[in-house]
């Protein structure tokens, strides 16, 4: 029998609170997320012009029945059918699902290690593993992409040590490559996939893996065939937690990358700040969310389950009577 | 204690060392006397105190600053709220809540931060500080939401109802037992707010107006033109700042849970 | 200390708790089932059953936990339904104690008393007062994961004790706590109880412990109480074969009825054994002979032709526990029944050893009669 959820009675104290604490992060939420996207969307139907705000057709409420007619009139597709047309936008859209793919693969080969260390390690270090690891985080994301650059310039460090390995002749160029975006991203987002595949890999009740072994399961065979599907949530969540803002990842190939081919985050951003094109760029944002409509579903879907408390390999704290 | 294996000290070594060898390296450099990276110059503190005279800079930290604690307040109070409201709470409309609390985690910054703008275009608000500090919480909210829903979901049940079995009616029990008790969750979650707003650029560069610069965006249009050494400076500077004050609440969470034995990462 | 009180025999006593017909659904499973019941005042009352059954439900219908989804429970006379659990006049000792990790033991105790606003020196007599009752003076400093386990279920018990409250709920106190300490607890709680006129609601899925305190236990299964008695009536009256295998060890013997008559019923097994039980049924009737092991009279030699209920078998096992030894005696039809008899002199052999021929014997009046 599981806990149900408290029903106040209505008319104390307790009842008004509660509906506040519904109450005001809701509508913040309505007014701030929810609105300004649906703004987005009819922008995105506009045109552009030379005004404020840049753009057309204008809701004028003055106008009574008639403006929203016009209004309702002056709304096309226009924009979208400019970005279907055009190479620019769909190879930015392909290269950006391209790159937060690989991202994402690096960023599991390079964390599972890294979280599943940190799991094992003992029980009195781990608080202090996971401090070390988020640390990095708290510091200024802007810096570490900064930092990366100090490091692969033409005449930074990496060079200078390759150099010095004798591993090659002249300074190669790792700035402004594809390479250099990986690493960047790599780097930035590690600490996403680490702490998730860390919290699902930590809830692992280790008598499990005794009982693999006691049964005749070898150690490499038992990660494969109880640690990592009984981890398979984390790795979801740190998965998705990492693909889905790095496809509108902006600063990272702006400063890292080349000039070829942008990410879509870079060309919406061309769009809006150098072309002063709100509308398309509002399509370009549009066309964006509906790419990630399916990875968000299942991370909500995810993150759902998660407050429903379903527990994974061990049992959690809190009651769990029975009648 | 278990002995750990080499595979393992070994990825953890390799994992830990690839994430601190950029700061590291962005630390040492910031003493550099020589502009170049290439030139050791022996160590230097010029561009620290070229720094103290940079107003530009000064100006930006501090709006940094300010936007950061107020929209950071504000995020940990609704999203504590939020998380209070999902676990423990039914009501309508439950599950597109859950949904909108979600979603900026994930949405990728360029989307919410254009959305944001548009929206302040379409009710004519000029943007400036109050705008940052909008677009801020509204994103920091949902990891303030994150963070503490997951220690509410752990959360022993059973003290709140031995509680009212004792006479504390529902809404002083909240405050009597639930809150102490989740209380390092919610300070998690603020100096994650914190962080995430002091750091944030692209959301930022959005709502941003005349007059409200921060930090980040100032360091940012210096940097497109290449690495300077005051930047290193600023940089060292923000990473010592803040590794303090995370170091600081960790022990201060710490001493003071372990008269409660629980964990402050926990 | 426990003799001639029986409050529930007494037609003009009013109880103090009521359910009354009390249901409770949670989605399909249906936890309470129409129950009623009564408790007295001063009683040391226990729910017993398997896990399941209700008991902890019914338990937490009482404090104010759960709403029922049927019928009415009544305090004092007073249908509670609507009164929420801070405002009631009972208190409870959870099963995992739930005490404040962030207060100290005597904040803990003294947690509830500041609910109504007394005095603080008020408060800080009755918390002493509190340690003192449960032997715990001087460590009203510490905090809850600076005690054991068992220092740690006293502060529980200080704390829902500290407000006198008219009845105190125990979930399963003793469940985490090993076997001597729980029997000294049980004897403590006897003790508070009757020291302190409090009315106690106890949920054990322990009979022996429910054995050992309770004034009555109503015993349930599935949501519904199968027979609310004193302990005695329980063992030797048990009302159905559920109660009779649930309760202490039994032989069960089905078969039919010849013959009654003088109080006493012939009964025909399977096997075509005949035995004399004093009962009070039809013949013909299909029932249970509900028979203790202990009212069995095992003996290595021919019992005498009179015997009532005489039976010859072989000792198939013996289960040796120290002060009580159990035979289980295969019958020539291959039936087993069970013999316990208390070892009472130290012998360096067993009288009666495995494989060895006995005879069983039992007055009529030893045994049950059950019809369901």
């Amino acid at each position: 029998m599981g806990r149900q959820p408290i029903h106040p009675r209505p008319g104390s104290a307790f009842s008004l609170g509660s509906k506040l604490a519904v109450a005001a992060p809701y509508l913040w939420l309505l007014g701030f997320f929810l609105v300004p996207f649906l703004i987005v969307v009819k922008i995105s139907l506009s045109e552009t012009a030379i005004a404020q705000p840049p753009y057309t057709p204008v809701l004028d409420v003055a106008a009574g029945w008639q403006g929203i007619r016009d209004f309702v009139a002056g709304l096309s597709f226009a924009n979208y059918i400019t970005i279907a047309g055009d190479d620019l936008y769909v190879f930015s859209y392909l290269k950006s699902l391209k790159v937060a793919a690989v991202s994402t693969a690096l960023l599991l080969l390079c964390g599972l290690p890294l979280a599943y260390a940190m799991a094992r390690a003992p029980r009195s270090v781990r608080p202090l593993l996971v401090t070390l690891v988020v640390l990095p985080f708290w510091t200024s994301f802007l810096i570490r992409v900064y930092a990366w650059i100090n490091i692969l310039q033409r005449d930074g460090l990496l060079n200078q040590a390759l150099l010095w390995l004798g591993l090659i002749d002249q300074p190669t160029t790792w700035l402004a490559t594809d390479t250099a975006v990986y690493i960047g991203l790599v780097y930035s987002y590690l600490p996403f996939m680490v702490l998730p595949l860390y919290a699902s890999l930590e809830k692992l009740d280790e008598t499990l893996l005794e009982a693999a072994a006691d049964l005749g399961c070898p150690r490499w065979r038992a990660f494969f065939v109880i640690t990592i599907p009984l981890a398979l949530p984390g790795l979801g969540a740190g998965a998705l937690l990492c693909f889905i803002p790095i496809v509108g990842e902006f600063v990272i190939p702006d400063l890292l990358g080349g000039s070829d081919a942008a990410m879509i985050g870079q060309t919406l951003w061309t769009e809006f700040f150098a072309n002063k094109d709100w509308p398309v760029a509002s399509a370009v944002a549009v066309v964006l969310v509906v790419l990630l409509v399916a990875p968000i579903s299942v991370y909500q879907y995810l993150q759902t389950r998660e407050i429903e408390g379903r527990p994974r390999g061990r049992p959690r704290g809190g009651r769990r009577g029975g009648p | 204690m278990r002995r750990m294996s080499f595979t393992n000290l070994v990825a953890l070594a390799l994992g830990l060392a690839f994430l601190y060898a950029p700061i590291a390296i962005l630390i040492i450099y910031s003493f550099n006397g020589s502009r170049l990276v290439t030139i050791w110059g022996g160590w230097s503190t010029r561009w620290y105190t070229a720094l103290i005279e940079d107003r530009a800079m000064i100006d930006a930290a501090l709006a940094s600053l300010g936007i950061a604690i107020v929209s950071a307040a504000l995020a940990t109070v609704l999203g504590t709220m939020a998380a209070l409201a999902l676990t423990r709470l039914r009501f309508r409309g439950r599950l597109p809540f859950a949904a909108m609390v979600y979603a900026p985690l994930v949405m990728p910054e360029v989307i919410t931060g254009l959305s944001l703008l548009l929206l302040f275009v379409a009710i004519d608000l000029d943007r400036g500080f109050f705008t940052i500090i909008i677009a801020h919480t509204t994103l920091t909210m949902c990891f303030v939401t994150v963070i503490v829903q997951s220690r509410l979901v752990g959360f022993d049940r059973s003290l709140e109802e031995a509680a009212m079995d004792l006479g504390c009616p529902p809404g002083r029990t909240f405050f009597a037992i639930t809150l102490p008790l989740i209380m390092p969750a919610v300070i998690a979650g603020f100096l994650l707010a914190f962080s995430l707003s002091l750091d944030d650029l692209v959301i930022a560069s959005f709502t941003t107006g005349p007059g409200a610069t921060t930090l980040p965006i100032r360091i940012y249009s210096e940097v497109r033109l290449g690495v300077k050494p005051e930047i290193n400076a600023v940089c060292t500077i923000f990473i010592t700042v803040v590794a303090v004050a995370v170091i600081a609440a960790s022990l201060i969470g710490k001493s003071r849970d372990r008269g409660r034995g629980l964990a402050l990462t926990t | 200390m426990r003799r001639g009180f029986a409050p529930w025999a007494d037609p003009t006593a009013a109880p103090l708790v009521r359910f009354e017909n009390v249901s409770k659904h949670f989605g399909d499973v249906t936890a309470v089932d129409r129950l009623s019941l009564d408790v007295y005042r001063n009683e040391f009352f226990a729910l017993l059953g398997p896990s399941g059954c209700g008991k902890t439900t019914l338990l937490r219908l009482l404090a104010g936990f759960e709403m029922p989804d049927g019928g009415r429970v009544l305090l004092d006379g007073r249908d509670i339904a609507a009164v929420p659990p801070h405002q009631r006049p009972v208190n409870m000792m959870f099963q995992s104690y739930a005490l404040f990790p962030h207060l100290s033991v005597a904040g803990n105790i003294a947690f509830g008393l500041r609910q109504d606003g007394l005095a603080k020196a008020a408060i800080s007599a009755r918390v002493d007062e509190m340690l003192a009752l449960v032997k715990l003076e001087g460590l009203g400093g510490r905090r809850p994961d600076q005690l054991s386990g068992g220092q740690r279920q006293r502060v529980a018990l200080a704390r829902s004790l500290a407000k006198r409250p008219q009845v105190l709920l125990l979930d399963e106190p003793m469940a985490a706590l090993d076997r001597k300490l729980r029997e000294e607890t049980q004897f403590e709680l006897i003790d508070l109880q009757a020291r302190l006129g409090l009315t106690f609601v106890i949920v054990t899925h322990d009979q022996e412990e429910a054995m050992t305190v309770a004034h009555r236990i109503a015993v349930m299964d599935k949501g519904r109480i199968v027979q609310a008695a004193t302990p005695a009536e329980i063992y030797e009256q048990p009302r159905s074969r559920w109660v009779a295998e649930f309760v202490g060890d039994v032989n069960l013997i089905e078969g039919v009825v010849l013959e009654t008559g003088a109080g006493e019923a012939m009964i025909v097994d399977k096997g075509g054994r005949r035995y004399r039980v004093t009962a009070d049924v039809a013949v013909g009737a299909q029932v249970f002979i509900a028979l203790r092991p202990e009212k069995v009279r095992i003996q290595a030699v021919p019992a005498p032709p009179d015997a009532p209920n005489a039976m010859r078998g072989r000792v198939w096992d013996i289960g040796y526990l120290g002060g009580v030894s159990i035979y289980k005696v295969r019958l020539d039809d291959g039936a087993v029944v069970k013999a316990s008899v208390a070892n009472v002199a130290r012998l360096t052999g067993q009288a009666i050893g495995a494989d060895d021929e006995v005879w069983l014997s039992w007055p009529p009046d030893a045994a049950v009669v059950l019809t369901s």
